[in-house]
């Protein structure tokens, strides 16, 4: 029977989801003869084109439109298993991770109980008898039974161990199972020797170490799975994030609305989303409006009204009304798929902190193993008696003391908790080393218009200085300059034309138009010849604005920007503009400053309009008048003199100065943020952001220092003190077991610390919005 | 106790060169496509050889339950991916200059290299 196409609701078909191409991986297909049974059972499915199967790998790739539930019946059908290839983070993924974590560390409980079940009363005995030797044929014979249980115990809970140094070794490399099973091995077969022939032995080298090899194997099973458990919780940040993808969405199809699956969501589709549930995908809003709460996308705590023509984000929460929207991207191109996978990415990428500890790491264990034969070799020649049972004490211990995974785990651990931890609070870190440098900023440049303030300017004063019989109003002047404006892309143009459409004012026609770049624009409105612009355009026509001197200035001084109409060469009005400082502004680069960095804001604004503007932010150094290109020199200026620049901007006008500076900081607002382009995006408009990167930024390289330090002198002091330096002075020799138990606890601590993170608050997490 | 010696000093020896010196082989991407197992602390293969300029999917298949194993990364191409048990994660190469690139777990215990030349 052929599988065919079905939809998950049959009385209501859906289209199938058209991904051109397809991977499955196939399970049970044990012989070549297997390939053409599935590809042609693939084959007869409707919509495939092509079926190849890649036998070594055991993977299928499919082309056509079908959908994957249905390649995966096709497969079933023809007797074998099939499932999606994984992609990026999902529930499955996650909780396939979770089932198959704790199925790991049950067993690894189990090796660790049976390994110190024999382990610890054998520490017990050594401890009340003080020495275990072999004088009389009965001990021999029964320790031989005690060597044999440890090698049950070995082969049991250590096989890993062994398997995996063999394989290793066999590859010409080494690693954490190299060193535990020479170190235990080296301490059995010598027992073992001192049972089988003893006389090869001097009498005080008849010592067996069994309790080592089965305490040492018993306690780092434990140490793992304590690390297990750990390193689950580093990972909280992506599994809340990967949390928020809905699974389920109601589309309108063919006029019947379905509930099917997110996967089956298809660009265009239009979503239907009611209160209280997760938007499935990311949209435009066709009908409907409601408070959308984004927070847990951007940090930002209010909710956001959202009508027509606004864009939604997948995993945001609709609040209070119901939404009609159509689907923008779906699947792995939503944006909170895209922060997902950024967020996955930059957790393990390393930065440049931890590459000493890579490079040690790499070169560690065979430098170890030669430590070992040295420190064995000083025993024998140099040191007391029982010189061989020394040295093969202090070659074990070196090996076992000696695994370098604490100091491979120091850096990406801290790393993942604290660029989850930004995620958290919308501040999306690119890398590891835009993590490191950020905590080193010690100047920040901060663009004016979008960052500082709102980004939208708005019409604040109209003064008409001059009536004309035909013109007594406000309105007929907002509406003249609106109506030149109308054609305009210009921030401060929108906002003329916004002023007269919320006053309900119609567009008058405009003739023999004419914009004057950097000044403004000219145009005839009937019999009148209009002229707006700035005070550069009002010089150049020979308009005196002098008279008005006062009036102007007193406007700049309050942050505002003077444009001006005249009619007929003569000045009618002036128009202000402002664009508000955000909420929370002020309160942020407040944090910037106690943080210790220098903050400079630059603008295209006029002197007066940008002092009025940085003394309201409280900011005492700025550059007004800039073009882009010298937005980029002042970064460099302030290179040189020896700053660390972080620069943030809205990620377009500004590339050349965010490219310059050491970090950039692209400001996103929402689903529009330009996720890739810059080393950190702050999800949500606030500066709070800044402070936010660099607290958590100067946090997690504190917590990778600490890892370090606590790895490098672990490891540094460790082994030599378990090759013996110091007996000659202090008869102080390492047991085994203590390694053992050291080498299993330093991977934990080091993750324990890491997970100290997931507990650091910015210094305002909660701030309070202020009135400008 | 000369004997002794000297067979310490070959010991040391042969560590280094087995460990340092040697060159293990190397398995040809022929046709751009490989499989990389996971299993007992290391990739079989390690050692990637690979055409330059031609990018090439390497698919891993981890059977390892250890979570050292959990990640791949390429520091050098920025990739990083979690290679879930039991489960074939592909990994798409990009084309690349001729040279060597490494690549690890998180711990640095499983290393890999590919071999990018003509």
């Amino acid at each position: 029977m052929n599988p065919e196409i079905n939809s998950p609701n049959a009385s209501s078909p859906v289209k199938a989801r058209t991904d051109p191409i397809h991977e499955l991986i196939i399970e049970g297909a044990g012989c070549a003869s297997c390939v053409g049974k599935i590809e042609k059972a693939l084959k007869q499915v409707r919509g495939v084109e092509n079926a190849d199967m890649n036998f070594a790998q055991r993977t299928v790739t499919v082309t056509g439109n079908a959908d994957t539930a249905g390649l995966i019946a096709a497969v079933e059908g023809a007797g074998y298993n099939a499932r999606q290839l994984g992609g990026g983070a999902n529930d499955d993924e996650l909780e396939q991770k979770e089932k198959a974590d704790w199925a790991y560390y049950k067993r690894l409980m189990r090796e660790m109980a049976i390994a110190l079940s024999l382990g610890i009363p054998l520490m017990i005995y050594s401890l009340v008898v003080g020495e275990m030797t072999v004088a009389t044929t009965v001990e021999r014979l029964v320790w031989l039974v005690v060597g044999l249980l440890t090698l049950g115990v070995m082969v049991f809970s250590g096989k890993h161990f062994y398997i995996g140094a063999w394989k290793s070794l066999k590859n010409h490399s080494a690693n954490m199972d190299t060193l535990i099973a020479l170190g235990t091995g080296a301490a059995w077969l010598y027992s073992m020797v001192v049972i089988m022939a003893p006389s090869l032995l001097p009498e005080m080298a008849r010592h067996v170490y069994f309790e080592a090899t089965a305490m040492i194997i018993g306690l780092i099973n434990l140490g793992l799975a304590l690390e297990l458990k750990a390193r689950g919780r580093t990972s909280a940040a992506i599994k809340r994030l990967v949390g928020l993808q809905a699974k389920t969405a109601r589309v309108v199809r063919d006029g019947h609305e379905l509930d099917i699956a997110i996967e089956q969501v298809l660009k265009d589709d239009v979503v239907r989303v009611r209160p209280g549930e997760k938007l499935p995908v990311d949209g435009e809003v066709l009908e409907g409006h409601s408070a959308i709460d984004e927070s847990m996308l951007t940090g930002e705590p209010m909710p956001v009204e959202k009508a027509r023509g606004d864009e939604v984000a997948a995993g945001t929460l609709n609040k209070n009304g119901t939404l009609l929207f159509r689907a923008t991207r779906v699947g792995k191109d939503t944006a909170l798929a895209q922060i997902i996978n950024m967020v996955k990415r930059a957790q393990n990428s390393k930065p440049p902190i931890g590459r000493l500890a890579d490079v040690i790491s790499a070169y560690f264990v065979p430098a170890i193993m030669i430590i070992a034969v040295l420190s064995a070799l000083a025993w024998l020649n140099f040191g007391p008696a029982p010189a061989v049972a020394f040295a093969v004490v202090s070659a074990t211990t070196v090996l076992i003391i000696a695994c370098p995974c604490a100091l491979g785990l120091a850096t990406p651990m801290s790393v993942m908790v604290g660029v989850g931890k930004a995620a958290e609070a919308g501040v999306l870190i690119r890398n590891g080393e835009a993590l490191q440098t950020a905590s080193k900023i010690t100047a920040m440049v901060l663009d004016k218009t979008g960052t500082i303030t709102q980004g939208s300017p708005k019409v604040t004063d109209i003064i008409v200085l001059e009536q004309e019989a035909d013109a007594p109003e406000e309105s007929a002047i907002l509406r003249w300059a609106a109506s030149l404006e109308a054609g305009s892309e210009h921030p401060l143009a929108l906002a003329i034309v916004d002023s007269a459409k919320s006053r309900g004012l119609s567009l008058d026609k405009v003739t023999g138009f004419n914009a004057i770049a950097g000044h403004g624009i000219e145009g005839r409105v009937g019999k009148r010849a209009l002229l707006f612009g700035n005070d550069k355009l009002m010089a150049q026509r020979d308009i005196d604005i002098q008279p008005h001197i006062g009036t102007i200035q007193a406007l700049a001084a309050e942050a505002k920007t003077p444009m001006y109409l005249a009619v007929n060469q003569k000045l009618l009005a002036i128009i202000a503009v402002s664009d508000p400082l955000k909420p929370d502004s002020v309160t942020a680069i407040n944090r910037l400053k106690q943080a210790g960095v220098r903050v400079v804001m630059l603008t295209g604004d006029n002197q007066a309009t940008a002092r009025a503007v940085a003394a309201r932010a409280g900011i005492s150094e700025f550059v007004a008048e800039v073009l882009p290109q010298d937005k980029a020199n002042k970064v460099i200026e302030l290179q040189q003199q020896g700053e660390i620049v972080g620069m943030t901007g809205d990620g377009i006008n500004d590339a050349p100065a965010l490219a310059q500076s050491n970090v950039g900081f692209a400001i996103g607002t929402g689903t529009d943020v330009a996720i890739e382009s810059a080393d950190i995006t702050l999800m949500r408009g606030s500066l709070h952001g800044l402070a936010d990167a660099i607290e958590v930024s100067k946090a997690t390289l504190r917590n990778v220092k600490q890892n370090l330090l606590g790895a490098f002198i672990y490891n540094a002091a460790g082994v030599p003190i378990a090759a013996g330096v110091l007996y000659p002075l202090f008869g102080l020799l390492l047991s085994p077991v203590i390694a053992g138990a050291a080498m299993a606890l330093s991977s934990v601590t080091v993750v324990t610390n890491a997970n100290r993170l997931r507990f650091f608050k910015p210094q305002v997490s909660n701030y309070q919005s202020e009135e400008v | 106790m000369l004997l002794v010696n000297l067979f310490g000093l070959a010991l040391i020896g042969l560590i280094i060169w087995w460990f340092w010196l040697y060159r293990p082989e190397q398995v040809d991407a022929d046709s751009t496509a490989i499989t990389v197992r996971v299993e007992h602390g290391v990739y079989q293969p390690a050692h990637i050889h690979l055409p330059p300029d031609q990018s090439s999917v390497l698919s891993f298949e981890r059977v390892d339950e250890s979570p050292c194993a959990e990640m791949v990364l390429f520091p050098e191409l920025e990739i990083s991916e979690s290679l879930p048990v039991n489960r074939v994660k592909t990994i798409r190469i990009p084309p690349l200059k001729s040279g060597e690139y490494e690549f690890h777990c998180q711990m640095q215990m499983y290393r890999g290299k590919l071999i990018v030349s003509d």
